[in-house]
């Protein structure tokens, strides 16, 4: 199925009157995605990366650690802490070519973004935005990641498009983790919403492909064993995908926090 | 990694005695334990790559097991380690891993330093 034929203009009403637009998928001439480990991309946001790609744009996924300090060794377990580094940049080049996407790794060291400088970041993400002229970049909510590394390379995301001249910049667009209830109290209905129903199984496949950290999932999931976090988890898997869009001038909850 | 049997891992600890070896000790929740139905706190710590040198190292206990390393002035020690491998780089691996195949807790020693990049 040609995605560009899926209806993409909808809008659905949500609590206290916003609306979700529809990404459409077909409107971007690239898209670069921006987050610290392997299977991030696939969780947050592969089926957008597929319906990109399908339409013809460039998709890159700029991945920033190697997820080496993951404690999931797959299941039953075949990776140890030493390995893990190998078969996680193994699982996401596989779950990559399923996506229609490139890779390119930053090489920092998992869970040690946040001490990382935060403008030399941002300007290695810059570099990549120079490279791939993206009409959209999608990163986590710095402040809403859930896991301090989503926080620190979202920031350094939002840093990199604020160091931009306004016409150059890509629309950034941003993943909130947790339960949505939570956090559409704190940060308001999401602003957009890409359908993914006709890539869900192309987006499950990438996160198949990411066996070391998904096995586990995947069989409480065929269990019929899903917790409430899994249960929206199944959401963002096969139907829709929710964004944010962020305004890079303005201050994030995480520098707010800081300040 | 295969469950661990003490007689043979204690002779690795023991071939590494008294000489400068490179340590990685870590334990963790994971990232996401306040997102379970628990809510618990996330406890994460590791060091890695720091070099000592130990005296005596043993391992004991009835599996899970316990290793401590006597240092000069000082301890390494970590408990709940299941499974041990020595990879093809001669690092001692040992680590315990929970019914879900999750790492818990890691202890490691190599003569040369452990990969980082």
């Amino acid at each position: 199925m040609n995605p560009t034929d899926e209806p993409h203009t909808s809008t659905k009403p949500v609590a206290g009157g916003a609306a979700a637009t529809s990404f459409n998928p077909a409107q971007q001439r690239a898209l670069l995605v921006v987050m610290p480990h392997p299977d991030d991309e696939s969780f947050a946001c592969g089926g957008t990366m597929a319906l990109c790609a399908k339409a013809g744009a460039p998709v890159t996924f700029l991945c920033g650690t190697y997820g080496d300090m993951g404690r999931r060794m797959g299941l039953p377990p075949f990776a140890n802490r030493e390995s893990l580094r190998d078969i996680r940049e193994r699982e996401l080049r596989e779950a990559a070519g399923i996506l229609g996407a490139r890779v390119h790794f930053m090489g920092l060291r998992d869970k040690c973004v946040e001490f990382e400088d935060p403008q030399q970041l941002a300007a290695s993400i810059r570099e990549r935005i120079a490279g791939t002229a993206p009409t959209t970049l999608i990163t986590f909510y710095p402040g809403y990641g859930v896991h301090p590394d989503h926080d620190a390379l979202g920031q350094a995301a939002v840093l990199a498009v604020r160091g931009m001249a306004r016409e150059e910049r890509p629309r950034l667009l941003a993943v909130a983790v947790g339960e949505p209830a939570a956090l559409e109290e704190r940060l308001g209905s999401p602003h957009l919403e890409t359908h993914i129903a006709s890539v869900s199984e192309l987006k499950l496949e990438a996160l198949r492909a990411h066996r070391s950290q998904t096995a586990q999932m995947f069989r409480q999931w065929q269990e019929g064993d899903l917790d409430p976090q899994m249960e929206q988890m199944r959401r963002r898997m096969v139907e829709v995908e929710e964004f944010y869009e962020l305004d890079p001038d303005q201050p994030t909850p995480l520098e707010r926090a800081a300040a | 990694m295969q469950p661990i049997n003490t007689t043979q891992l204690q002779s690795e600890l023991d071939a590494r005695e008294a000489r400068p070896v490179h340590l990685h000790l870590e334990t963790t929740t994971g990232s996401y334990p306040m997102m379970g139905p628990e809510k618990r706190s996330r406890v994460v710590a590791f060091v890695r790559n720091a070099k000592i040198e130990y005296e005596r190292g043993v391992i004991t206990g009835e599996g899970p097991y316990r290793v401590g390393l006597k240092l000069d002035g000082g301890w390494v020690y970590a408990d709940g380690l299941t499974h041990w491998v020595v990879n093809e780089r001669e690092e001692l691996l040992i680590a315990g891993l929970d019914k879900d195949g999750q790492l818990t807790v890691a202890l490691q020693l190599s003569a040369r330093p452990f990969r980082e990049e």
